[in-house]
Protein backbone atom coordinates (compact mmCIF):
# COMPACT_ATOMS: atom_id res chain seq x y z
CA UNK A 1 0.00 0.00 0.00
CA UNK A 2 0.77 3.43 -0.86
CA UNK A 3 1.14 6.74 1.34
CA UNK A 4 -1.84 7.27 3.80
CA UNK A 5 -3.61 10.45 2.04
CA UNK A 6 -7.07 11.40 2.90
CA UNK A 7 -8.81 13.52 1.08
CA UNK A 8 -10.78 15.22 4.13
CA UNK A 9 -6.65 16.28 5.90
CA UNK A 10 -5.54 17.21 2.29
CA UNK A 11 -8.43 19.66 2.38
CA UNK A 12 -8.21 20.78 5.79
CA UNK A 13 -4.32 21.75 4.91
CA UNK A 14 -5.11 23.42 1.56
CA UNK A 15 -7.43 25.87 3.61
CA UNK A 16 -5.46 26.77 6.15
CA UNK A 17 -2.97 27.75 3.56
CA UNK A 18 -5.13 29.54 1.52
CA UNK A 19 -7.15 31.65 4.87
CA UNK A 20 -3.94 33.24 5.04
CA UNK A 21 -2.61 35.94 8.33
CA UNK A 22 -6.19 36.15 10.24
CA UNK A 23 -5.80 32.40 11.19
CA UNK A 24 -2.18 32.29 11.87
CA UNK A 25 -2.81 35.62 14.12
CA UNK A 26 -6.01 33.68 15.81
CA UNK A 27 -3.82 30.39 16.47
CA UNK A 28 -0.98 32.84 17.81
CA UNK A 29 -1.99 32.52 21.82
CA UNK A 30 -2.58 28.86 21.56
CA UNK A 31 0.75 28.21 20.58
CA UNK A 32 2.01 30.04 23.31
CA UNK A 33 0.22 28.09 26.22
CA UNK A 34 1.15 25.06 24.47
CA UNK A 35 4.65 26.23 25.28
CA UNK A 36 4.51 25.25 29.01
CA UNK A 37 4.31 22.00 28.22
CA UNK A 38 7.47 19.91 28.91
CA UNK A 39 9.30 19.76 25.96
CA UNK A 40 9.48 16.60 24.06
CA UNK A 41 12.81 14.07 25.30
CA UNK A 42 15.81 14.62 23.23
CA UNK A 43 16.40 11.21 22.32
CA UNK A 44 13.03 9.29 21.02
CA UNK A 45 12.51 5.81 22.06
CA UNK A 46 13.91 3.42 19.97
CA UNK A 47 11.06 1.68 17.59
CA UNK A 48 9.77 -1.66 18.29
CA UNK A 49 8.60 -4.55 16.29
CA UNK A 50 5.39 -5.75 16.69
CA UNK A 51 2.70 -8.41 15.14
CA UNK A 52 -0.84 -7.20 15.22
CA UNK A 53 -3.82 -10.11 14.53
CA UNK A 54 -6.79 -7.67 13.14
CA UNK A 55 -9.62 -9.52 11.88
CA UNK A 56 -7.83 -13.05 11.07
CA UNK A 57 -4.84 -11.36 9.56
CA UNK A 58 -1.46 -10.53 11.30
CA UNK A 59 0.54 -7.31 10.67
CA UNK A 60 4.29 -6.86 11.52
CA UNK A 61 5.29 -3.24 12.22
CA UNK A 62 7.56 -1.15 13.56
CA UNK A 63 6.22 1.50 15.99
CA UNK A 64 6.74 4.03 17.88
CA UNK A 65 5.71 2.43 21.55
CA UNK A 66 3.67 5.73 22.17
CA UNK A 67 1.61 4.96 19.13
CA UNK A 68 -2.25 3.80 20.56
CA UNK A 69 -4.11 1.06 19.05
CA UNK A 70 -6.25 3.27 17.39
CA UNK A 71 -3.74 5.28 15.72
CA UNK A 72 -1.93 1.47 14.85
CA UNK A 73 -5.47 0.83 13.37
CA UNK A 74 -5.61 4.38 11.22
CA UNK A 75 -1.98 5.42 10.52
CA UNK A 76 -0.04 2.26 10.00
CA UNK A 77 -2.70 -0.74 8.94
CA UNK A 78 -4.80 1.70 6.79
CA UNK A 79 -8.07 0.50 8.74
CA UNK A 80 -9.77 4.15 8.96
CA UNK A 81 -13.28 2.51 10.05
CA UNK A 82 -12.37 3.27 13.12
CA UNK A 83 -12.85 6.80 14.33
CA UNK A 84 -10.64 9.06 16.26
CA UNK A 85 -12.99 11.18 18.20
CA UNK A 86 -12.25 12.71 21.62
CA UNK A 87 -9.02 10.59 21.89
CA UNK A 88 -8.85 9.96 25.93
CA UNK A 89 -11.97 7.48 26.09
CA UNK A 90 -15.37 9.70 26.60
CA UNK A 91 -16.98 9.26 22.90
CA UNK A 92 -16.67 6.11 21.86
CA UNK A 93 -16.27 6.33 18.36
CA UNK A 94 -12.61 4.17 18.59
CA UNK A 95 -14.59 1.50 20.03
CA UNK A 96 -12.72 -2.02 18.63
CA UNK A 97 -13.35 -5.59 20.14
CA UNK A 98 -10.72 -7.42 21.73
CA UNK A 99 -10.56 -11.25 22.59
CA UNK A 100 -14.45 -10.45 22.75
CA UNK A 101 -14.49 -7.32 25.31
CA UNK A 102 -14.82 -3.88 23.05
CA UNK A 103 -12.45 -1.45 24.64
CA UNK A 104 -11.92 2.18 23.29
CA UNK A 105 -8.45 1.74 21.29
CA UNK A 106 -7.31 4.98 22.09
CA UNK A 107 -6.73 3.96 25.92
CA UNK A 108 -4.10 1.27 25.49
CA UNK A 109 -1.09 1.00 23.45
CA UNK A 110 -0.86 -0.91 20.23
CA UNK A 111 2.47 -2.64 21.80
CA UNK A 112 -0.16 -3.91 24.70
CA UNK A 113 -2.00 -5.40 22.00
CA UNK A 114 0.14 -7.94 20.59
CA UNK A 115 -1.03 -11.18 21.07
CA UNK A 116 -4.97 -10.65 21.22
CA UNK A 117 -7.76 -11.04 19.01
CA UNK A 118 -8.78 -7.35 17.17
CA UNK A 119 -11.66 -7.00 15.25
CA UNK A 120 -12.66 -3.67 14.05
CA UNK A 121 -15.43 -2.66 11.98
CA UNK A 122 -14.02 -3.54 8.44
CA UNK A 123 -13.31 -7.15 10.28
CA UNK A 124 -17.35 -7.40 11.11
CA UNK A 125 -18.59 -7.17 7.74
CA UNK A 126 -18.06 -5.52 4.40
CA UNK A 127 -20.13 -4.11 1.79
CA UNK A 128 -21.18 -6.48 -0.06
CA UNK A 129 -21.59 -9.12 3.27
CA UNK A 130 -22.72 -6.83 5.56
CA UNK A 131 -22.57 -7.97 9.61
CA UNK A 132 -26.33 -8.23 10.49
CA UNK A 133 -25.95 -5.26 13.04
CA UNK A 134 -24.55 -2.91 10.09
CA UNK A 135 -27.58 -3.95 7.79
CA UNK A 136 -30.23 -3.19 10.95
CA UNK A 137 -27.79 0.42 11.40
CA UNK A 138 -29.02 0.90 7.71
CA UNK A 139 -32.44 -0.51 7.65
CA UNK A 140 -33.20 2.06 10.79
CA UNK A 141 -30.88 4.92 10.04
CA UNK A 142 -29.21 4.45 13.01
CA UNK A 143 -26.48 7.14 12.39
CA UNK A 144 -26.58 10.91 10.91
CA UNK A 145 -23.18 12.05 10.17
CA UNK A 146 -22.18 8.51 10.53
CA UNK A 147 -19.14 9.50 12.63
CA UNK A 148 -19.62 7.34 15.57
CA UNK A 149 -21.22 4.65 13.62
CA UNK A 150 -18.70 1.93 13.71
CA UNK A 151 -17.57 2.12 17.15
CA UNK A 152 -21.20 2.41 17.62
CA UNK A 153 -21.60 -0.96 15.73
CA UNK A 154 -18.55 -2.73 17.46
CA UNK A 155 -19.74 -1.40 20.91
CA UNK A 156 -23.28 -3.01 19.75
CA UNK A 157 -22.42 -6.72 18.67
CA UNK A 158 -19.76 -6.79 21.98
CA UNK A 159 -22.76 -5.74 24.51
CA UNK A 160 -25.21 -8.55 23.43
CA UNK A 161 -22.72 -11.08 23.56
CA UNK A 162 -21.83 -9.39 26.92
CA UNK A 163 -25.47 -9.86 28.06
CA UNK A 164 -25.69 -13.74 26.68
CA UNK A 165 -22.76 -14.26 29.09
CA UNK A 166 -24.43 -12.81 31.95
CA UNK A 167 -22.54 -9.88 32.81
CA UNK A 168 -24.93 -7.84 34.70
CA UNK A 169 -25.51 -3.70 34.22
CA UNK A 170 -26.01 -0.66 36.62
CA UNK A 171 -29.92 -1.31 35.59
CA UNK A 172 -30.10 -5.03 36.17
CA UNK A 173 -32.68 -5.20 38.89
CA UNK A 174 -31.66 -8.80 40.50
CA UNK A 175 -28.13 -9.63 40.42
CA UNK A 176 -28.36 -13.16 41.16
CA UNK A 177 -30.30 -13.34 37.58
CA UNK A 178 -29.57 -13.36 33.82
CA UNK A 179 -29.41 -10.11 32.59
CA UNK A 180 -32.60 -9.43 30.59
CA UNK A 181 -32.20 -8.78 26.49
CA UNK A 182 -34.29 -4.92 27.43
CA UNK A 183 -34.26 -1.58 26.05
CA UNK A 184 -33.17 -0.15 29.34
CA UNK A 185 -30.45 -2.48 29.55
CA UNK A 186 -29.10 -1.41 25.90
CA UNK A 187 -29.31 2.01 26.81
CA UNK A 188 -27.31 1.74 30.00
CA UNK A 189 -24.98 -0.58 28.38
CA UNK A 190 -24.63 1.71 25.33
CA UNK A 191 -23.70 4.77 27.62
CA UNK A 192 -20.08 4.90 26.29
CA UNK A 193 -20.59 5.74 22.73
CA UNK A 194 -22.06 9.09 22.17
CA UNK A 195 -23.64 10.23 19.14
CA UNK A 196 -23.76 13.74 18.75
CA UNK A 197 -26.15 13.79 16.05
CA UNK A 198 -28.87 12.22 18.61
CA UNK A 199 -29.34 9.26 16.23
CA UNK A 200 -29.98 7.59 20.01
CA UNK A 201 -33.48 5.64 19.28
CA UNK A 202 -32.75 4.99 15.94
CA UNK A 203 -29.53 3.19 16.55
CA UNK A 204 -31.76 1.73 19.99
CA UNK A 205 -34.42 0.38 17.37
CA UNK A 206 -31.53 -1.37 15.50
CA UNK A 207 -30.06 -3.44 18.66
CA UNK A 208 -33.49 -4.78 19.96
CA UNK A 209 -33.86 -5.85 15.54
CA UNK A 210 -30.65 -7.54 16.22
CA UNK A 211 -31.53 -8.64 19.72
CA UNK A 212 -35.06 -10.13 18.55
CA UNK A 213 -36.79 -7.86 20.90
CA UNK A 214 -39.73 -5.53 20.47
CA UNK A 215 -39.80 -2.14 20.64
CA UNK B 1 3.42 12.00 24.85
CA UNK B 2 6.92 12.43 25.74
CA UNK B 3 9.04 9.16 24.76
CA UNK B 4 9.34 6.12 27.00
CA UNK B 5 10.85 2.33 27.01
CA UNK B 6 8.09 -0.45 27.22
CA UNK B 7 8.71 -3.42 29.01
CA UNK B 8 6.58 -6.76 29.70
CA UNK B 9 7.27 -8.19 33.39
CA UNK B 10 7.19 -11.58 33.30
CA UNK B 11 6.82 -11.78 36.93
CA UNK B 12 6.01 -9.87 40.25
CA UNK B 13 9.61 -9.74 41.10
CA UNK B 14 11.06 -8.93 38.21
CA UNK B 15 8.06 -6.05 37.98
CA UNK B 16 9.17 -4.85 41.48
CA UNK B 17 12.55 -4.81 40.73
CA UNK B 18 12.64 -2.60 37.45
CA UNK B 19 10.85 -0.06 39.30
CA UNK B 20 12.34 0.08 41.49
CA UNK B 21 16.08 0.46 39.43
CA UNK B 22 14.70 2.78 36.73
CA UNK B 23 13.68 6.65 37.71
CA UNK B 24 10.25 7.66 36.31
CA UNK B 25 9.24 4.48 35.58
CA UNK B 26 5.48 3.89 36.17
CA UNK B 27 3.18 0.22 36.15
CA UNK B 28 0.55 -0.01 33.49
CA UNK B 29 -2.21 -2.58 33.66
CA UNK B 30 -5.34 -0.93 31.67
CA UNK B 31 -4.11 2.12 31.05
CA UNK B 32 -7.49 3.82 30.93
CA UNK B 33 -5.86 6.89 33.14
CA UNK B 34 -2.46 6.39 33.10
CA UNK B 35 -2.38 6.69 28.84
CA UNK B 36 -4.85 9.92 28.97
CA UNK B 37 -2.79 11.70 31.46
CA UNK B 38 0.42 10.74 29.65
CA UNK B 39 -1.02 11.65 26.17
CA UNK B 40 -1.45 15.71 28.30
CA UNK B 41 1.90 15.23 29.95
CA UNK B 42 0.65 15.24 33.71
CA UNK B 43 2.29 12.08 33.62
CA UNK B 44 5.40 12.05 31.97
CA UNK B 45 7.09 8.05 32.34
CA UNK B 46 10.47 7.25 30.41
CA UNK B 47 9.74 3.56 31.20
CA UNK B 48 6.52 1.66 31.54
CA UNK B 49 6.09 -2.06 33.20
CA UNK B 50 3.34 -3.54 31.34
CA UNK B 51 2.32 -5.72 34.47
CA UNK B 52 -0.31 -7.60 32.27
CA UNK B 53 0.70 -11.27 31.80
CA UNK B 54 1.99 -11.61 35.76
CA UNK B 55 -1.50 -13.88 35.97
CA UNK B 56 -2.90 -11.55 38.68
CA UNK B 57 -6.42 -12.05 37.14
CA UNK B 58 -7.78 -14.48 39.42
CA UNK B 59 -10.72 -14.56 41.61
CA UNK B 60 -10.18 -17.29 44.69
CA UNK B 61 -11.97 -18.17 47.66
CA UNK B 62 -9.32 -17.38 50.49
CA UNK B 63 -9.23 -20.11 53.54
CA UNK B 64 -11.10 -17.71 56.17
CA UNK B 65 -14.23 -17.58 53.88
CA UNK B 66 -13.19 -14.28 52.10
CA UNK B 67 -12.03 -13.76 48.94
CA UNK B 68 -8.83 -12.94 46.79
CA UNK B 69 -9.24 -10.44 44.03
CA UNK B 70 -6.42 -10.12 42.13
CA UNK B 71 -5.11 -6.89 41.11
CA UNK B 72 -5.54 -7.30 37.18
CA UNK B 73 -9.41 -8.18 37.37
CA UNK B 74 -10.78 -6.66 34.81
CA UNK B 75 -13.59 -4.42 36.42
CA UNK B 76 -16.37 -6.08 34.14
CA UNK B 77 -15.11 -9.79 35.73
CA UNK B 78 -15.02 -8.65 39.05
CA UNK B 79 -18.46 -7.28 38.97
CA UNK B 80 -19.86 -9.77 37.02
CA UNK B 81 -18.29 -12.57 39.30
CA UNK B 82 -20.79 -15.16 40.79
CA UNK B 83 -19.79 -15.03 44.56
CA UNK B 84 -19.52 -11.29 44.57
CA UNK B 85 -22.32 -10.88 43.15
CA UNK B 86 -24.29 -12.99 45.75
CA UNK B 87 -21.97 -11.88 49.09
CA UNK B 88 -20.53 -8.52 48.18
CA UNK B 89 -23.13 -7.16 45.93
CA UNK B 90 -22.20 -3.64 47.09
CA UNK B 91 -18.71 -3.98 45.16
CA UNK B 92 -20.80 -5.16 41.74
CA UNK B 93 -22.75 -2.18 42.10
CA UNK B 94 -20.35 0.36 42.73
CA UNK B 95 -18.53 -1.19 39.73
CA UNK B 96 -21.46 -0.85 37.87
CA UNK B 97 -21.99 2.48 38.31
CA UNK B 98 -18.93 3.90 36.84
CA UNK B 99 -17.61 4.52 33.75
CA UNK B 100 -18.33 2.80 30.74
CA UNK B 101 -18.70 -0.92 29.71
CA UNK B 102 -15.88 -0.37 26.99
CA UNK B 103 -13.85 0.98 30.16
CA UNK B 104 -14.79 -1.78 32.34
CA UNK B 105 -13.59 -4.20 30.36
CA UNK B 106 -10.25 -2.40 29.93
CA UNK B 107 -9.81 -1.24 33.95
CA UNK B 108 -8.36 -3.23 36.90
CA UNK B 109 -8.85 -3.31 39.79
CA UNK B 110 -5.45 -2.12 41.20
CA UNK B 111 -5.46 0.44 38.07
CA UNK B 112 -9.20 1.69 39.70
CA UNK B 113 -7.80 2.23 43.52
CA UNK B 114 -4.89 3.85 42.19
CA UNK B 115 -6.31 6.17 39.65
CA UNK B 116 -5.86 9.85 39.73
CA UNK B 117 -8.66 12.71 40.62
CA UNK B 118 -10.47 14.09 37.85
CA UNK B 119 -10.00 17.66 38.84
CA UNK B 120 -10.04 19.42 36.07
CA UNK B 121 -7.10 21.84 37.17
CA UNK B 122 -4.73 18.77 37.81
CA UNK B 123 -5.45 17.65 33.71
CA UNK B 124 -4.84 21.44 32.56
CA UNK B 125 -1.47 21.91 32.37
CA UNK B 126 -1.92 25.67 31.90
CA UNK B 127 -3.41 26.10 35.32
CA UNK B 128 -1.56 25.96 38.99
CA UNK B 129 -2.00 22.72 40.51
CA UNK B 130 -0.22 21.33 43.55
CA UNK B 131 -1.39 17.63 42.65
CA UNK B 132 0.54 17.96 39.66
CA UNK B 133 3.14 20.83 40.56
CA UNK B 134 3.63 20.82 44.00
CA UNK B 135 3.94 24.35 45.37
CA UNK B 136 2.71 26.38 42.46
CA UNK B 137 -1.13 26.60 43.96
CA UNK B 138 -4.50 25.19 43.89
CA UNK B 139 -6.69 26.45 41.16
CA UNK B 140 -9.78 24.87 42.70
CA UNK B 141 -9.89 26.83 45.57
CA UNK B 142 -11.58 29.89 44.25
CA UNK B 143 -12.44 28.47 41.22
CA UNK B 144 -14.72 26.21 39.69
CA UNK B 145 -15.73 23.55 42.64
CA UNK B 146 -19.02 21.88 42.14
CA UNK B 147 -16.97 18.61 42.10
CA UNK B 148 -14.72 19.16 44.50
CA UNK B 149 -14.00 17.88 48.14
CA UNK B 150 -15.93 18.61 51.35
CA UNK B 151 -14.24 16.72 54.30
CA UNK B 152 -10.16 15.95 55.01
CA UNK B 153 -9.47 19.12 52.52
CA UNK B 154 -6.76 21.29 53.18
CA UNK B 155 -5.28 24.63 51.74
CA UNK B 156 -3.53 22.87 49.15
CA UNK B 157 -5.73 21.15 47.35
CA UNK B 158 -9.20 19.94 47.31
CA UNK B 159 -9.44 17.15 45.17
CA UNK B 160 -11.54 14.16 45.46
CA UNK B 161 -11.05 10.47 44.53
CA UNK B 162 -12.77 9.28 42.10
CA UNK B 163 -13.18 5.66 42.35
CA UNK B 164 -16.70 4.11 42.94
CA UNK B 165 -15.31 0.74 43.58
CA UNK B 166 -12.94 1.86 46.59
CA UNK B 167 -15.83 3.32 48.50
CA UNK B 168 -17.31 -0.13 48.49
CA UNK B 169 -14.19 -1.81 49.10
CA UNK B 170 -14.07 0.84 52.44
CA UNK B 171 -17.67 -0.59 53.43
CA UNK B 172 -16.39 -3.71 53.34
CA UNK B 173 -12.94 -3.76 54.64
CA UNK B 174 -11.20 -4.53 52.31
CA UNK B 175 -7.04 -4.88 52.60
CA UNK B 176 -4.64 -4.70 49.97
CA UNK B 177 -1.67 -7.32 49.59
CA UNK B 178 1.41 -5.52 47.95
CA UNK B 179 4.85 -6.68 46.73
CA UNK B 180 7.91 -4.47 47.48
CA UNK B 181 10.90 -3.96 45.41
CA UNK B 182 12.79 -6.02 47.94
CA UNK B 183 10.76 -8.45 47.47
CA UNK B 184 8.49 -8.93 50.94
CA UNK B 185 4.79 -8.84 51.04
CA UNK B 186 2.62 -6.78 53.00
CA UNK B 187 -1.28 -6.08 53.41
CA UNK B 188 -2.47 -2.59 53.98
CA UNK B 189 -5.87 -1.98 55.03
CA UNK B 190 -7.92 0.21 52.11
CA UNK B 191 -8.53 2.85 55.10
CA UNK B 192 -4.24 3.13 54.82
CA UNK B 193 -3.83 3.01 50.92
CA UNK B 194 -4.95 6.56 50.45
CA UNK B 195 -3.63 9.75 52.19
CA UNK B 196 -5.25 12.84 52.55
CA UNK B 197 -3.98 15.64 50.70
CA UNK B 198 -2.57 17.92 53.64
CA UNK B 199 0.27 20.09 51.95
CA UNK B 200 1.68 17.31 49.62
CA UNK B 201 -1.64 16.17 47.60
CA UNK B 202 1.28 14.92 45.60
CA UNK B 203 1.27 12.27 47.40
CA UNK B 204 -1.46 10.18 47.36
CA UNK B 205 -0.92 6.86 48.69
CA UNK B 206 1.08 5.04 51.28
CA UNK B 207 2.96 2.62 48.96
CA UNK B 208 6.75 2.82 48.52
CA UNK B 209 8.05 3.60 45.15
CA UNK B 210 7.64 0.48 42.85
CA UNK B 211 5.44 -1.06 45.52
CA UNK B 212 2.97 -3.16 43.16
CA UNK B 213 -0.59 -4.44 44.45
CA UNK B 214 -0.92 -7.89 43.66
CA UNK B 215 -4.52 -8.57 45.24
CA UNK B 216 -7.74 -6.48 47.15
CA UNK B 217 -8.50 -9.15 49.81
CA UNK B 218 -12.58 -9.03 51.17
CA UNK B 219 -12.94 -10.95 54.81
CA UNK B 220 -15.59 -13.10 55.21
CA UNK B 221 -19.29 -11.91 53.98
CA UNK B 222 -21.19 -9.82 56.39
CA UNK B 223 -24.31 -10.33 54.94
CA UNK B 224 -26.85 -7.19 55.56
CA UNK B 225 -28.75 -5.52 52.38
CA UNK B 226 -26.08 -3.87 49.91
CA UNK B 227 -26.69 -0.64 48.61
CA UNK B 228 -24.37 1.55 46.32
CA UNK B 229 -26.06 4.61 45.19
CA UNK B 230 -24.58 7.22 43.25
CA UNK B 231 -25.92 10.13 42.53
CA UNK B 232 -24.56 12.12 38.75
CA UNK B 233 -25.51 14.50 36.94
CA UNK B 234 -26.47 12.43 33.95
CA UNK B 235 -27.58 8.73 34.52
CA UNK B 236 -24.84 6.55 33.28
CA UNK B 237 -21.12 7.34 32.65
CA UNK B 238 -20.60 10.31 34.50
CA UNK B 239 -18.89 10.96 38.24
CA UNK B 240 -20.35 11.02 41.05
CA UNK B 241 -21.13 14.13 42.69
CA UNK B 242 -21.66 12.32 45.38
CA UNK B 243 -22.28 8.49 46.11
CA UNK B 244 -23.79 6.44 49.23
CA UNK B 245 -21.77 2.69 49.75
CA UNK B 246 -23.98 0.83 52.38
CA UNK B 247 -24.50 -2.28 54.39
CA UNK B 248 -27.75 -2.30 56.11
CA UNK B 249 -28.56 -5.37 59.12
CA UNK B 250 -32.02 -6.30 59.78
CA UNK B 251 -31.36 -4.52 63.30
CA UNK B 252 -31.10 -1.10 61.95
CA UNK B 253 -26.94 -1.15 62.47
CA UNK B 254 -24.78 -1.22 59.29
CA UNK B 255 -22.14 0.66 57.57
CA UNK B 256 -21.72 3.19 55.55
CA UNK B 257 -19.22 5.12 53.24
CA UNK B 258 -19.47 7.98 50.80
CA UNK B 259 -17.85 9.03 47.57
CA UNK B 260 -17.27 12.03 45.85
CA UNK B 261 -16.47 14.11 48.98
CA UNK B 262 -13.15 13.63 50.12
CA UNK B 263 -9.18 12.93 48.75
CA UNK B 264 -10.20 9.29 49.75
CA UNK B 265 -13.21 6.83 50.16
CA UNK B 266 -14.93 8.69 53.35
CA UNK B 267 -15.83 6.00 56.21
CA UNK B 268 -16.38 7.57 59.63
CA UNK B 269 -17.24 4.21 62.09
CA UNK B 270 -18.14 5.83 64.94
CA UNK B 271 -21.05 8.09 63.57
CA UNK B 272 -21.90 4.51 62.25
CA UNK B 273 -23.02 4.03 65.75
CA UNK B 274 -26.01 6.50 64.65
CA UNK B 275 -27.12 4.58 61.89
CA UNK B 276 -30.82 3.70 63.68
CA UNK B 277 -31.16 7.31 64.93
CA UNK B 278 -31.82 8.06 61.20
CA UNK B 279 -29.73 10.29 58.21
CA UNK B 280 -29.31 13.46 59.97
CA UNK B 281 -27.39 12.10 62.81
CA UNK B 282 -25.50 9.96 60.69
CA UNK B 283 -24.92 12.45 58.28
CA UNK B 284 -24.06 14.95 61.05
CA UNK B 285 -20.93 12.59 62.09
CA UNK B 286 -20.02 11.45 58.93
CA UNK B 287 -19.02 14.84 57.54
CA UNK B 288 -18.54 16.12 60.70
CA UNK B 289 -16.09 19.42 60.14
CA UNK B 290 -17.07 19.47 56.28
CA UNK B 291 -15.77 22.52 54.66
CA UNK B 292 -16.96 23.70 51.72
CA UNK B 293 -17.29 25.83 48.83
CA UNK B 294 -19.86 28.20 47.27
CA UNK B 295 -19.96 25.78 44.50
CA UNK B 296 -20.16 22.28 46.39
CA UNK B 297 -21.51 23.61 49.95
CA UNK B 298 -25.25 21.21 47.99
CA UNK B 299 -22.82 18.17 48.86
CA UNK B 300 -23.63 18.29 52.55
CA UNK B 301 -27.52 18.32 52.16
CA UNK B 302 -27.35 15.48 49.17
CA UNK B 303 -25.36 13.23 51.45
CA UNK B 304 -28.31 13.48 53.78
CA UNK B 305 -30.80 13.02 51.65
CA UNK B 306 -28.90 10.43 50.04
CA UNK B 307 -28.28 8.17 52.78
CA UNK B 308 -31.92 9.09 53.83
CA UNK B 309 -33.12 7.48 50.82
CA UNK B 310 -30.86 5.00 51.02
CA UNK B 311 -31.78 3.98 54.91
CA UNK B 312 -35.09 3.82 53.77
CA UNK B 313 -34.74 1.39 50.65
CA UNK B 314 -32.61 -0.98 53.11
CA UNK B 315 -36.56 -1.28 55.23
CA UNK B 316 -37.99 -2.26 52.41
Amino acid sequence: MTEFNPSRRKFIQTTAVTSGVAIVAKLAPEAEAKSVLKPQQATQPAKVNILLRVNGSEHQIMIDPRTTLLDALRERLYLTGTKKGCDQGQCGACTVIVDGRRITSCLTLAVMQEGHDITTIEGLGTPTNLHLMQAAFIKHDGYQCGFCTPGQICSAVAMLDEIKAGIPSHVTTNLNKRPEMTNIEFRERMSGNICRCGAYSNIQEAIAEVAGVRT
Amino acid sequence: MIGFTYKRATSVAEAAAIAAHTNDSKFIAGGTNLLDLMKLQVETPTYLIDINDLGLDKIQPTTDGGLRIGALVRNTDLAANEIVRRDYAVLSRALLAGASAQLRNQATTSGNLLQRTRCPYFYDTNMPCNKREPGSGCSAIGGYSRQHAIVGVSDSCIATHPSDMAISMRVLDATVETVRPNGSTRTIPIAELHRLPGNTPHIEHTLETGELITAVILPKPVGGIHIYRKVRDRASYAFALISVAAIVQRDGTGRVAVGGVAHKPWRVEEAERNMHRGAKALTAGVLANARTTPDNAFKVLLVERTIGSVLNEAKV
